[in-house]
């Protein structure tokens, strides 16, 4: 039988999809289900000096309106940061509390303050228009850099700093600075962006009054970390009596691994009202409330020699938390940031340190690359600063500083297990035909436009595991998964997974993957995922880690199932264990022709016992039946890197940039399904070269958001893009045993940077910010144009 | 969205007796459906006109092109005889929004709007149009008031847009990368005896541009106009592009427009 791992097995799940087949939260109805709508803060900062829902109580078909004032009289928890951070001077970080009803204060515009029940959507509505509530605003902090002086927003959270958090050694740093030849500093920021999944939130809460179950489907990445969590956390339900449902979502990009408000607030208010209650967002309401990404200030040195060595690195930045800290919000600017900072290069001396601040505005927390994206930003437009500082080609100079062996130990925290940087270049070089740009940028310049190119070399830290580490690092669960494995007496097998798919095509990659270790036929295999009743235990997905943690628990489950069926198999052909091996589905006993196919043996297993030409014993103390769980928890992270190529064409006259060509080399270890690989790939540059060149989250200085609709906020389409230039260099990773690194979130954090190299070397390195419209970069071509006719 | 009285009137005639002054016409509702939906209008009654047949359709004559004013985008855009008389009238409706707003969206509703930076309104002007409405006679250059203001009365009704075949015309447009409206649009018509600049999205109200539309009369050549700067004190400015931005933008669109004419 030929390995499906490796081969562009189509998707199972593409017929579903599109046929419209698929079962999102919102196309389940339930009889005699509500519906509700949440009355939200219209201010950025606000006192509640009173709430009237009189009015809105006579309205048609409201069934009830609840506000913070029985969600505290409830006792019901509120929203919670999963990581503990500490400060440099060792104290803990400071968070304030997130009710999921705001009572008397609001922090940010669209923060819920009532939800509103009603018999249907439309009388939902229009009481929830009859909601009176008296704020007296207050004066609002937005801005990332002078958050630390404005006005307290947490009672008792001093500078509205969470955290003021180091990683490395300032002495070093400090020395090595005074060794250099030169140091090059750069002040960037990194754009909030709205992560925009395809479908908006939505969930919808059952109650069952006779089993005193909770039934929550929601669109979430992780449905039993939001069970935990609204368990442990939340007090919505004790956790056996909670069943989370994340049936098919459409794209999460990390916006959907918070429980968020409406989750809580439905639950605990169906159990309340004792019937179902749904609620969808409405796009706007996902501007507003959906967490944001990135938002970084950030300025940051590299000491180099002359010759171009890397001697020191110091990054300081401000992170905006928005107005609370959530789930990943804390570790996201700091351990999933800190560390990659450096990139991939060897330098002696670093250290990363990160003001964490709140302001009012939507929580930030992990989007696509989460952290990793802002760390790559930060030392490859240094680098590229640095190339032209000193003369040194763009390319040589970071292969001069690449670690020359692995294990390579990075400055901060991690230990590389495998890569081969150099070969990653030369073969980007190769794909990108990087030593004919300058005859293009002729070319360019013929027609009146300026041309540019642009690198970056990265690595990321993913596959967020192992449990032992993110704790030590703050982590309040473990990150391990889990998967179980079961055969049908028939032969078909189930595999239950607690990674969820929204995107990701689990369907396929995992039974790929199943197929080949149980030589079992792949329309035999079905992945079963998303329901904290189905299956094992999971954390979900995010950060990579679906296959390379998630698929290694289905591998090992696969090899316990295969050491029974070798047990097994002994048993019935007279063997040792120890002599039957077990190839392509069959189980042999060595030397002879004695044999059974793993369907034969999933039979025998649930018919234990001999009755005419049935023979089916099963070996003393075995128990019957073919079922087998396993829970993986890594070693290490997985760390894939890659180098990738922009060249941009942009038109002094308007400002306006082309993407012309965009090339990405990387090294995701040993790859399943290459067109499923190709997807990802694609779909993460898009995000990322919208980061750099189009989207952009803006608040004005009330907090009031600027960018709440698609026609204000740009995200990017498809003829922005070239055919994008995509291929592989490949080192197995040693800590897992496929050698599988993660893949989803290389895309986002390469393209920022490589596109924003690309617009400022057509711009002759003056700094713009991301994303570089065609207004800003318009202004700079004005400079250049100046400039130039001075030197002339 | 507030509940309303539904319409569909057989005639102009009686789509004008069946309007009030809490009342809209409903043609394809591209912009009068998603601000009610957003809460932002709210009507008593709705009088749709599509079905009024007299409306819709194109007619060329030797001088000028006449669009019903339900007329839809896509239908402009794919119509052999506009694209014959005035190629870039086509082209204009072919890029406006995306397919679903050219299958629904009709001329006479974007012109009626009158948005900023709306594309038919450019054409009208450029074009020397004639708003034929159930009442009158409008020219362009009288019709466009403000910022979605028009001189249509309350009722009146516009039935046709009647535009003058130039010469040679193009319409160039720098769209917002969100939205794809008009940052910009500027649509250069050369007449036999002038020039129109027409500039849409620079301004609250679509204008002929004075010193252009002299500078291309004089000498019909984007050269003519390379070096010129336009005054941004009365330009738009948001978060997509400031005054000055906008007023580059309007001498690059007609250096543009020019050079395709």
């Amino acid at each position: 039988m030929a390995s499906l791992v490796g081969s562009r097995v189509e998707r199972k799940e593409d017929k579903r999809f599109l046929t419209g087949k698929g079962r999102y939260t919102s196309d389940i109805n339930l009889a005699n289900q509500t519906y509700a709508i949440f009355v939200r803060s219209p201010h950025a900062r606000a006192q509640i000096k009173k709430l009237d829902i009189s009015k809105a109580q006579k309205s048609s078909g409201v069934v009830s309106i609840l506000t913070g004032s029985e969600i505290a009289e409830d006792k019901i928890g509120g929203l919670i940061a999963g990581w503990a951070i500490r400060s440099e001077d060792g104290t803990e970080m400071k968070c304030p509390a997130n009710p999921p009803l705001a009572k008397d204060i609001v922090n940010f515009v669209g923060d819920p303050v009532a939800v509103v029940i009603a018999e249907s959507l439309e009388e939902a509505k229009a009481a929830a228009e009859k909601v009176s509530v008296d704020y007296k605003v207050l004066k609002a902090v937005t801005s990332t850099a002078d958050a630390m002086n404005g006005d307290t927003i947490h009672e008792g959270i001093d500078k509205n700093l969470c955290f003021d958090w180091l990683l490395g050694d300032r002495q070093k740093v400090k020395e090595a600075f005074e060794k250099a030849d030169k140091v090059i500093s750069i002040d960037i920021i990194n754009n909030r962006l709205i992560p925009n999944a395809m479908e908006p939130r939505a969930c919808l809460a059952d109650y069952n009054s006779a089993s005193e179950e909770i039934t929550l489907y929601t669109t979430s990445q992780n449905p039993h970390l939001s069970r935990l969590i609204m368990s442990a956390f939340g007090n919505v339900s004790p956790e056996h009596k909670l069943r989370v449902v994340a049936p098919d979502v459409g794209g999460g990009f990390g916006s959907k691994i918070n429980v968020y408000n409406e989750d809580i607030v439905c639950s605990w208010a169906a159990k309340k009202i004792n019937r179902a209650i749904k609620w969808v967002a409405e796009r706007s309401e996902s501007f507003l409330t959906d967490i944001h990404g990135r938002d970084h200030v950030t300025h940051a040195e590299l000491a180099v020699s002359n010759d171009g060595k890397f001697l020191g690195f110091k990054n300081e930045t401000i992170a905006n938390l928005g107005a609370y800290a959530r789930v990943f919000g804390t570790v996201t600017p700091t351990y999933l940031f800190g560390p990659c900072a450096t990139g991939v290069y060897e330098i002696p001396a670093a250290y990363s340190n990160v003001k964490a601040v709140f302001t009012n505005t939507a929580p930030v927390d992990a989007y696509r690359g989460a952290g990793r994206p802002e760390a790559t930003y930060t030392i490859e437009r240094l680098v590229e600063k640095a190339s032209m500082e000193l003369g040194i080609d763009k390319t040589e100079l970071r292969v001069k500083n690449f670690p020359t062996s692995f294990p390579f130990k990075q400055t901060l925290v991690h230990t590389v297990d495998s890569g081969d940087y150099v070969a990653g270049m030369e073969k980007a070089k190769q794909m990108a035909d990087y030593s004919g740009f300058e005859a293009r940028r002729k070319d360019s310049a013929s027609k009146g436009k300026l041309r540019g190119i642009g690198v970056s070399s990265y690595f990321e830290a993913c596959g967020i595991a192992p449990s032992a580490a993110v704790m030590s690092l703050g982590c309040g669960v473990g990150l391990w998964e889990s998967a179980e494995v079961r055969f049908n007496p028939t032969g078909q097998v189930t595999v239950y997974t607690g990674s969820h798919s929204h995107g990701q095509s689990h369907q396929t990659t995992f039974a790929q993957i199943a197929a080949d270790e149980l030589g079992v036929p792949i329309e035999n295999i079905d992945i079963v995922h998303g329901d904290t009743d189905k299956g094992t235990f999971g954390m979900g997905t995010y950060g990579s880690r679906s296959l390379t943690v998630g698929g290694i628990a289905i591998v090992n489950a696969c090899k316990k199932i295969v050491e029974k069926g070798k047990r097994v198999t002994a048993k019935m052909l007279e063997a040792s264990p120890e002599d039957v091996e077990f190839k392509d589905g069959e189980f042999i006993v060595a030397k002879s022709n004695k044999k059974k196919t793993i369907g034969e043996i999933a039979f025998a297993c649930y018919l234990p016992g001999v009755r005419d030409e049935m023979k089916s014993p099963l070996p003393e103390g075995e128990e019957p039946g073919l079922k087998e769980t396993a829970f993986f928890d890594p070693s290490n992270f997985s760390f894939p890197a890659g180098t990738h190529i922009a060249e941009v064409e942009i038109d002094p006259e308007t400002g306006e940039v082309k993407l012309e060509k965009y090339t990405a080399c990387d090294d995701f270890g040993r790859i399943i399904n290459p067109m499923i690989v190709e997807g990802q790939v694609h779909g993460g540059l898009a995000q990322g070269i919208g980061q750099a060149l189009y989207e952009n989250a803006e608040y004005d200085e009330t907090g009031q958001l600027m960018t709440g609709s698609y026609m204000d906020y740009t995200m990017p389409r498809a003829d922005n893009f070239p055919e994008f230039n995509i291929g592989y260099t490949c080192t197995h990773a040693t800590t897992n045993p496929l050698g599988v690194k993660g893949c989803g979130e290389a895309g986002a954090i390469a393209a920022p940077p490589t596109v924003m190299n690309a617009v400022i070397d057509a711009l002759g390195g003056q700094e713009i910010t991301m994303p570089a419209t065609a207004e800003k970069v318009w202004k700079a071509c004005k400079n250049l144009k100046k400039s130039n006719s001075k030197a002339a | 969205m507030k509940d309303f009285n539904y319409h569909s009137a057989k005639d102009s005639k009686e789509a004008s007796k069946l309007s009030s002054s809490n009342s809209a016409f409903l043609a394809g509702g591209m912009t009068t459906i998603p601000s009610m939906k957003l809460g932002l209008a709210s009507y008593k009654d709705l009088i749709d006109i599509k079905n009024i047949k007299k409306l819709s359709g194109i007619k060329v004559s030797g001088k000028s092109v006449t669009i019903g004013a339900t007329t839809k985008h896509v239908e402009v855009a794919n119509s052999k005889e506009v694209k014959k008389a005035i190629p870039s009238l086509a082209n204009l409706a072919e890029g406006i929004g995306d397919p679903q707003v050219r299958n629904r969206g009709t001329i006479g509703g974007s012109v009626a709007n009158n948005d900023p930076s709306a594309d038919y309104p450019s054409a009208c002007i450029a074009l020397n149009a004639t708003i034929h409405t159930s009442d009158r006679k409008i020219e362009a250059s009288k019709f466009f008031k403000g910022m979605f203001e028009t001189a249509l009365k309350k009722g009146e009704l516009i039935e046709a847009i009647e535009f003058q075949i130039p010469e040679k015309s193009s319409y160039q447009k720098h769209p917002n990368p969100a939205s794809r409206y008009a940052v910009v649009g500027v649509y250069v018509a050369k007449h036999k005896k002038d020039v129109n600049v027409a500039v849409t999205g620079a301004k609250p109200c679509v204008y002929n541009d004075k010193d252009l539309s002299k500078a291309l009369s004089n000498s019909f050549s984007s050269t003519s106009i390379q070096n010129m700067e336009l005054d941004s004190s009365d330009m738009n400015s948001d978060i997509h592009a400031s005054a000055e931005y906008r007023a580059s933008l309007v001498v690059t669109q007609a250096k543009k427009a020019v050079d395709a004419c």
